[in-house]
């Protein structure tokens, strides 16, 4: 099976202020994966996730050189809001704004221009059936969405980034703060989104990795020390610094 | 056990004697104003009657009423808010959302801090030169809604700053992430959640507007000026200066009439700030967080 390359980033290099937080990472993302990146804190598995929409931007003090292809073109070609509406994002504690269900899912279609009603009720309904949310909210779209519990705002949040039909959708810790029942939900959907979305899953949760994605790779301090088949890479890894972490001998 | 006992005993007597100290200095700060409040709604209440708010002064003002003066204060209001509201907010938006963080931001936000203490009657004087003489608008209802205006700015400009500020970061960065823009996030993301902080700061600066004298004394205030006025060229009698005609100008005033229009005019101030609060909780409610 020859996979298409949908991210590939080139001699990339990413710095806040005077400390460097990307090396040089050189790598593919295949369409319709799910990428799992693991690594311990502050190895820049974040820092990759938010360099793909160009959020770290908004920290002043960021600086980035090398190349980040996505689709084809470098990403600098893109224009921001073009970009994040392709390449989603789910935060690591779930962001809903204070408004009704209905509403957060309504901003991204509003934003980019949709706003006759019954086109945004067929985006909403959609984005919450994908995301596993549309059964328990369904009856109770007007009230806030801050009323939900953690495990349903987080897939609140991943129904609101599909409501603006990205390509690719970006997953920052989705679940750490999440109970286990919450989190299989929110894995079930990502197993799910894989049929029409490709998907990137930062975690701390090496166990988490094992279990939903295909392809995973090991970040330390900055570098990428080695990327492949989930299953290989859990257990026969090359590098000795990847088997030390994954059974836990560090980090 | 005894020994601890006597500790935690002590503990709490100690937080006892601290809450009321803090409840007394309170007390002592709230009495002034309510026995101002009580003093004159004692002495002036019996004179504000229907006819009072609705009549032209007479009788070298020691008769008749005030409604040329509550008409013309609220003229003014309206005026300053017209220009200091879109002013203040934009340039708060703008500090706040678009500005470089460098020198020159860091001097003008300092600026406006300092600027919120400048004396009133400074900005009379440079209203007076600026609009009243050099653009010749005269001493008219223009000159002294842009000198109020002015003098507002600054309050409107931090109380703005501060609401946007205090948005979590997490509301921006969502919107910037579901693809829309800066203006967008600004717009739908950003003020909606700061109206609450922006009207109580924005009704805050109109309140001292309403009451200042200084600022219009040479710039729009009328001696006595029994007609309204027909256009932002006309001059208009204004409470806090007519009060202050009656007070010292007037001999033999009867003092009720004075502490009436005290009241008249802390009434007007009420009732903004009671429109404000009603908008704030409305607010409130529509978004919490």
């Amino acid at each position: 099976m020859v996979a298409e390359v949908v991210i590939k980033t080139v001699s990339l290099k990413c710095s806040f202020a005077e400390t460097t937080a990307i090396k040089n990472l050189n790598m593919e993302v295949y369409s319709n994966e799910i990428l799992g990146i693991i690594g311990p804190a502050n190895s820049g598995k974040t820092t990759f996730l938010r360099a793909l929409n160009r959020l770290n931007y908004l920290n002043v003090s960021y600086s980035q050189t090398g190349e980040i292809i996505f689709e084809g073109r470098d990403i600098k070609q893109i224009n921001d809001s073009t970009l994040r509406k392709k390449i989603g994002i789910i935060f690591a504690l779930p962001q809903v704004l204070p408004i009704s269900i209905f509403d957060n899912i309504a901003y991204g279609p509003k934003v980019h221009g949709i706003t006759k009603k019954s086109v945004v009720k067929g985006i909403v309904e959609n984005a919450l059936q994908k995301a596993y949310l549309w059964d328990e909210v369904k009856d109770r779209l007007s009230t806030s969405a801050t009323r939900l519990s953690g495990g349903q705002q987080q897939r609140l949040c991943i129904a609101r980034t599909l409501a603006v039909e990205p390509d690719v959708i970006l997953y920052d810790e989705p679940c750490s703060g999440l109970d286990p029942i919450s989190t299989a939900k929110v894995e079930d959907a990502m197993r799910e989104l894989k049929k029409n979305y490709t998907q990137i899953l930062v975690t701390n949760n090496t166990k988490q990795a094992a279990r939903v994605t295909e392809r995973c790779g090991f970040f330390l301090m900055g570098e990428l020390v080695e990327i492949d088949e989930t299953k290989k890479l859990f257990t026969n890894p090359e590098d000795k610094r990847t088997d030390d972490y994954i059974t836990g001998r560090f980090g | 056990m005894l020994a601890k006992g006597e500790k935690m005993n002590t503990a709490r007597i100690r937080e006892k004697v601290a809450f009321t100290v803090l409840g007394l200095i309170t007390l002592l700060v709230v009495l002034p104003i309510v026995l101002t409040i009580v003093y004159m709604i004692k002495n002036g209440a019996g004179a504000v009657t229907w006819e009072f708010l609705t009549q032209s002064p007479r009788n070298g003002m020691k008769e008749g009423g005030i409604f040329p003066a509550i008409v013309g204060t609220i003229i003014l209001i309206i005026g300053t808010m017209l220009f200091s509201l879109p002013l203040g907010i934009l340039s708060a938006i703008y500090l706040v959302e678009y500005a470089k963080d460098n020198l020159f931001t860091r001097l003008i936000k300092l600026s406006v801090v300092n600027l919120s203490g400048i004396p009133s009657i400074v900005y009379g004087l440079f209203g007076f030169t600026l609009f009243v003489m050099v653009l010749k608008f005269g001493t008219s209802i223009l000159a002294g809604s842009l000198t109020l205006a002015i003098m507002s700015l600054p309050v409107v400009i931090t109380a703005t700053k501060e609401a946007l500020e205090s948005v979590p970061a997490s509301f921006r960065e969502i919107s910037l992430s579901l693809g829309a823009t800066k203006w967008q996030t600004i717009r739908y993301c950003v003020l909606p959640y700061s109206i609450p902080g922006i009207l109580t700061g924005t009704v805050l600066s109109l309140s001292r507007a309403a009451g200042e004298t200084a600022p219009i004394l040479f710039t729009v205030a009328a001696f006595y000026l029994p007609r309204l006025p027909r256009s932002v060229f006309d001059q208009v009698m204004a409470l806090p200066y007519h009060l202050y005609v009656i007070s010292t100008q007037v001999p033999n005033m009867p003092a009720k009439l004075s502490f009436a229009t005290g009241l008249v005019l802390i009434g007007l101030v009420f009732l903004m700030n009671l429109v404000s609060i009603i908008l704030r909780a409305h607010y409130r409610k529509k978004r919490q967080w």
